[in-house]
């Protein structure tokens, strides 16, 4: 059973639609106890870092999510929800993030639109057991406007480039995995990700 | 790098897709959830539906028709027409679609664009504009029901305003162009483009794949959207994804 959690942000049926379509049970909760019992978890997250961290404090899910990545089961985040794994982000003041990955998130600076929406290419920065599970070019789509910066290279597995930017899209430290994209609107490329994360990653 | 974005649309009265030319004579053209998949299939990038019923009663209809949707489609989807208030979106959002589209309902009411990003996140706030050119060709006006009724307000103008009010992304609509098949309309694109820097959504006026591809390649649009051309089967998503990339246009294929 996969945990997804649900701190009243974000788009959590689309995350459950896409695990039921590859036939992996899920349960959104916000309950700290039922959450503790789940094999993997889920964060998901839209909107503002700041607000994301403050409802994930305010319902008393910091305090699990800390003894769950200490634990050493798999956690994955999603957008926001892979930017939280980070030490902090600049969006609208500084705010702490879970420091799982060292890192900033910070703000795009480019010509190109910004927030990027749309969808891009997975390149890899290291061999990862993934790419063999995903098209020769895979894409992925991203809405964001922050991004992860001054990460540790070994923690970044793919990224996209979006103008000059290196936006770092899948990150992974043991247990810990981000993805700034969002797999479950990723198509194929995308429910091949959650798979690889449901059935594969221990 | 980031790829250019095609976005059938589909406009949906009492639960099913129809068609028909400036909403006269609607043809029904098929059940939303099996149409959204065939596209999904078909390398779409994007969904766009439109409810045009925008009565009350047919609320719990959309909202239903996301829900089928969310559970067979993975990738986005936009939901506009007759979304007037912050809990519309919210019942919008939680059926699972990613954004909103907001009309006329945020002309009247702007402050509906500040609520829904403070809310929401502007990443699901879409503004849709329709504009037609003025008399004097000095600009762009804003039009509401259709085209029926000029507001008088300034598109370029409205749009800025829209996005320092959180709008995420920008759909515009040239009634200009709409229905012309002559082609989208490039100069109202680019003014709006130099104006804001969201990713702007080009719809009205494409009747053929060259179209496409002057769109993108004079960078007048991040997406580009069309709905007749789709259902009638005269193009299909792919032949346009083939036909750009061989134009050495960036898409996901």
């Amino acid at each position: 059973m996969i945990g997804i959690i649900d701190y009243g942000m974000g788009n959590l049926r689309s995350v459950e639609n896409a695990l039921k379509k590859i036939g992996v049970s899920s349960c959104i909760s916000s309950d700290p106890a039922v959450l503790a019992e789940c094999e993997k978890l889920i964060l998901p997250g839209v909107g503002a870092f700041g607000d994301c961290m403050k409802n994930i404090i305010d319902r008393g899910l910091d305090t699990l999510i800390r003894e769950y990545a200490a634990g050493g089961r798999p956690l994955l985040g999603i957008c926001l929800g892979m930017q939280m794994l980070f030490e902090e982000s600049e969006e609208n003041g500084l705010t702490k993030g879970f420091g799982f990955l060292k890192g900033r998130i910070i703000r795009m600076e480019t010509d190109l639109p910004v927030p990027e929406i749309g969808w891009n290419e997975l390149e890899w920065n290291h061999a990862c057991e993934l790419s063999e599970k995903l098209s020769e070019h895979p894409y992925v789509y991203y809405v964001h406007s922050y991004y992860a910066s001054s990460y540790d290279d070994e923690d970044l597995i793919g990224y996209s480039m979006y103008g000059d930017i290196r936006v770092p899209g899948l990150v992974r430290k043991n247990n810990i995995i981000g993805t700034q994209f969002h797999p479950e609107k990723s198509a194929e490329d995308g429910l091949a990700i959650l798979s690889w994360f449901a059935k594969e990653v221990l | 790098m980031i790829t250019k974005r095609i976005i059938p649309c589909l406009d949906v009265k009492d639960g099913k897709v129809v068609k028909g030319v400036n909403f006269v004579g609607l043809k029904e053209v098929g059940d939303p959830a099996s149409l959204a998949k065939q596209y999904y299939e078909q390398g779409a990038d994007e969904l766009v539906f439109l409810d045009i019923t925008a009565t009350h009663e047919h609320r719990d209809t959309m909202v239903h028709i996301v829900e089928k949707v969310a559970e067979q489609v993975f990738m986005p989807f936009t939901v506009g027409g007759g979304i007037r208030t912050c809990d519309d979106i919210r019942l919008i959002l939680r059926a699972g679609a990613d954004k909103v589209s907001l009309n006329s309902a945020a002309v009247r009411n702007p402050q509906l664009l500040t609520d829904g990003a403070n809310m929401f996140g502007s990443q699901c706030i879409v503004l849709a504009v329709d504009g037609r050119k003025r008399e004097d060709a000095s600009g762009w006006n804003v039009v509401v029901n259709g085209g029926r009724i000029d507001t008088g307000i300034d598109a370029v103008e409205w749009i800025k305003e829209g996005v320092k009010r959180g709008a995420g992304e920008i759909l515009l609509t040239s009634m200009d162009a709409d229905g012309t098949k002559a082609g989208f309309d490039i100069p109202f694109l680019k003014a709006v483009r130099s104006a804001v820097n969201v990713p702007v959504i080009a719809s009205g006026g494409c009747g053929s794949l060259a179209h496409f591809a002057e769109v993108f390649e004079e960078d007048a649009a991040d997406a580009a959207l069309a709905a007749s051309l789709f259902h009638y089967g005269e193009l299909s998503v792919r032949e346009v994804k083939e036909y750009l990339k061989e134009k050495g246009i960036p898409v996901r294929l």
